[in-house]
């Protein structure tokens, strides 16, 4: 549907440097790494932070997320989790204590004979990738943490592998863009956060889609004219309007189930580091936060159902017991339920976008599709992008352009899974 | 090779001609595009898809977001199944819900007993074979390796019956072949070894006990290279397949030389 904005529309349009669509964590990240590179920025969301980032855990954990056939992503979530500690830190000197930044180390256990089999396997192909998985003895396991469970089969340290909180993450970026606005001189909160619906995006010559993007149709007509607009809202980037001609973006709901809990003051703390294993097969974890609760998570779900799933509640519970038997003494705080936005190689879509021709579109670039990774992968999308802002272009990150799976128009170049 | 199989030893099921004896499921599959990769090494003309885990209208259209998209677009025609009910009652609603979805009266009949060892529960199983034939179903009927049972669900209507190796995802391969081959001794539709295949070997043998196609899936979607897994099952089951026709010798349990001595000229 066409909207012809009326000319007091046009008057209250917003003009800014960067526009986002999506207010996610990834499309937080983005925004304000854009900001702090001098450019004014503009969020458009009617209900940021209230996706995936909502129910994330927040695990910074690209070696005991390794799965087969995916290590072309491999260097991606690594070169992201390097970038973690510098992203982070800006939010955490401008005062904001509660990004749940920690460096604890991850704990990966086993609890039957298969999963022991099933893990060892895993680590062979993690060394080969250089990456440290330090073999533990199941008391030294239960040494660093007494309430793990008699019952496990094997343990393995990754130093490496972090956590942070996203909904603190996104709740300080959220602030901090409002305040290092107004030091601009952007005092209306709408020039830096918009909470409609983007529904299209602009183009230097609204006949062809392929042409330069030049702002975002709000749902209410109103216009956001920008140098560039940067497509990260998830699972609606393929339903935005004027997306250019022959670009597919295939995203498709992967539903996940996740609890909070509290531990009461006996079981505190009920553990220092991140745990999660291997259950009969089943993946599941406990992330630990400051504040005495922990996240269980989670399920994998495609069969349609954004609601919590009973069945899936009772896996997490079940198999989180197994691993750590007090889970049964905690407070279930929260039970939610969100979709990860899941694409066909499980791999990014980030980049700009090729108009057929031979060239990228100029001012359109696109962030969605991080499916598992999305809090991990937000550090390298944020910096990717900032360079991308600057015309410089990681070659080694080209092999997740947003166009790979768009005949029509891409360039031929690898794919994600494949080293170029 | 497969297609001089077809035409010199077809494989019909429900009336419809498979040019694969190799039938596969999709759980556990890491990413959609390594699934696509695997099903279409695998060379599968029939794929079983669990109706209670993916919404046929979920990921909206295309096969780059859509598992039935995805089977469409290769030619693999899809088998959905009951996985994950308990109760006849629970699979005959699941049944009819993936008949108004997908358009197709085959099913493949899951009526699991508990989540420790997903065996199948006989009882309710009879009990839904016999509703779903009478509903104008075409039922796979999943099973455990007991000869009776299976009589009994052939009796009752089935379009094939597909004992287990197995309990599901273990990959211990084929506990009891004699039972398998009692079972294909005396059936008249076809015999699926279904759940336990673990390596090629488990589908070869399966074939060369005489069943007609193997089904599997945790072999393929969880090995560490799900397509060249898929491709091992391929030529497994097609040689197992041409070893049962072609008439193996018996065991012995003394050595015979292969060229025998007897007439050679004395040179």
């Amino acid at each position: 549907m066409a909207h012809t904005p009326d000319s007091k529309a046009v008057s209250e349009a917003i003009t800014t440097d960067v526009a986002v669509i999506g207010g996610g964590i990834v499309g937080l990240g983005i925004a304000w790494e854009a900001q702090r590179s001098g450019r004014n920025v503009t969020v458009i969301d009617p209900s940021p932070a209230t996706g995936a980032t909502f129910a994330a855990a927040g695990m910074l954990a690209p070696v005991s997320e390794l799965h087969y056939q995916e290590e072309g992503l491999l260097e991606l979530t690594l070169a992201s989790a390097a970038r973690w500690p510098e992203f982070v830190a800006p939010l955490v000197a401008a005062g904001h204590a509660d990004t749940g930044f920690r460096t604890t180390p991850t704990l990966v256990l086993g609890a039957d004979a298969a999963d022991r089999a099933a893990l060892a396997d895993l680590r062979e192909v993690q060394l080969a990738h250089g990456l440290d998985v330090e073999q533990l003895g199941i008391r030294q396991a239960r040494a660093a943490e007494p309430l793990v469970g008699p019952h496990i089969s094997c343990a393995y340290r990754i130093a490496q592998d972090h956590q942070v909180d996203p909904r603190g993450v996104a709740t300080a970026i959220r602030v901090q863009l409002n305040v290092v606005a107004a030091e601009r001189g952007r005092l209306r909160e709408e020039q830096t956060s918009i909470r409609r619906n983007a529904v299209a995006l602009l183009h230097q010559d609204p006949q062809d889609s392929r042409s330069r993007v030049t702002g975002v149709r709000l749902e209410d007509g109103r216009e956001v004219h920008a140098g560039e607009v940067v497509v990260a809202n998830g699972l609606g980037a393929p339903l935005l309007q004027g997306l250019p001609e022959g670009l597919e973006l295939p995203v498709r709901p992967v539903y996940g189930d996740i609890l909070r809990l509290r531990v009461p003051a006996h079981l505190q703390p009920l553990a220092t580091a991140t745990i999660r294993g291997l259950v009969r097969g089943l993946p599941v974890y406990l992330v630990p936060r400051n504040d005495n609760t922990v996240v269980i998570g989670a399920t994998s779900r495609e069969d349609g159902s954004a609601a919590v799933s009973a069945g899936g509640v009772h896996q997490l519970l079940r198999d989180a017991q197994v691993l750590v038997p007090a889970v049964a003494e905690l407070e279930l705080l929260e039970t939610t339920a969100r979709a990860r936005p899941g694409t066909p190689d499980n791999a990014p879509l980030l980049g700009r976008v090729a108009d057929g021709a031979g060239r990228d579109i100029p001012g359109l670039i696109i962030a969605t599709g991080f499916f598992r990774h999305g809090v991990l992968l937000t550090a390298i999308a944020a910096h990717t992008v900032r360079q991308l802002l600057g015309d410089i272009t990681d070659l080694a990150w080209e092999r997740f352009r947003p166009d790979r799976f768009s005949p029509a128009i891409r360039p031929s170049g690898p794919t994600p899974q494949e080293t170029p | 090779m497969t297609e001089i199989l077809t035409e010199t030893d077809p494989f019909t099921v429900a009336g419809v001609p498979l040019g694969s004896r190799l039938i596969m499921g999709t759980g556990g599959a890491p990413s959609l595009d390594g699934l696509g990769a695997a099903l279409v090494a695998s060379g599968t003309e029939l794929t079983t898809v669990a109706m209670r885990r993916y919404a046929p209208g979920s990921g909206g259209g295309g096969a780059g977001t859509n598992l039935f998209e995805l089977l469409l677009e290769n030619n693999i025609r899809v088998l959905p199944n009951t996985a994950g009910c308990f109760t006849a009652r629970e699979a005959v609603m699941t049944a009819e819900l993936a008949r108004e979805a997908l358009e197709t009266d085959w099913v493949k009949l899951e009526v699991i007993a508990d989540e420790n060892t997903l065996l199948p529960d006989a009882v309710e199983l009879v009990d839904a074979t016999e509703q779903l034939v009478n509903r104008g179903f075409k039922v796979f009927a999943y099973t455990n390796d007991d000869p009776v049972v299976a009589l009994r669900l052939e009796q009752l209507g089935a379009a094939a019956v597909m004992p287990l190796g197995a309990p599901i995802g273990t990959g211990l391969g084929i506990l009891n072949p004699h039972n398998i081959e009692l079972i294909v001794s005396r059936a008249g539709v076809p015999v699926v070894l279904d759940a336990g295949i673990g390596t090629a070997s488990d589908a070869a043998l399966a074939m060369e006990l005489g069943c007609d196609a193997v089904l599997l899936a945790t072999a393929v979607t969880r090995a560490q290279d799900p397509v060249r897994m898929a491709e091992a099952f391929k030529h497994a089951v097609i040689g197992g397949r041409l070893a049962s026709r072609a008439g193996r010798i018996p065991k012995r349990a003394h050595a015979l030389a292969s060229s025998a001595m007897e007439g050679r000229p004395d040179l």
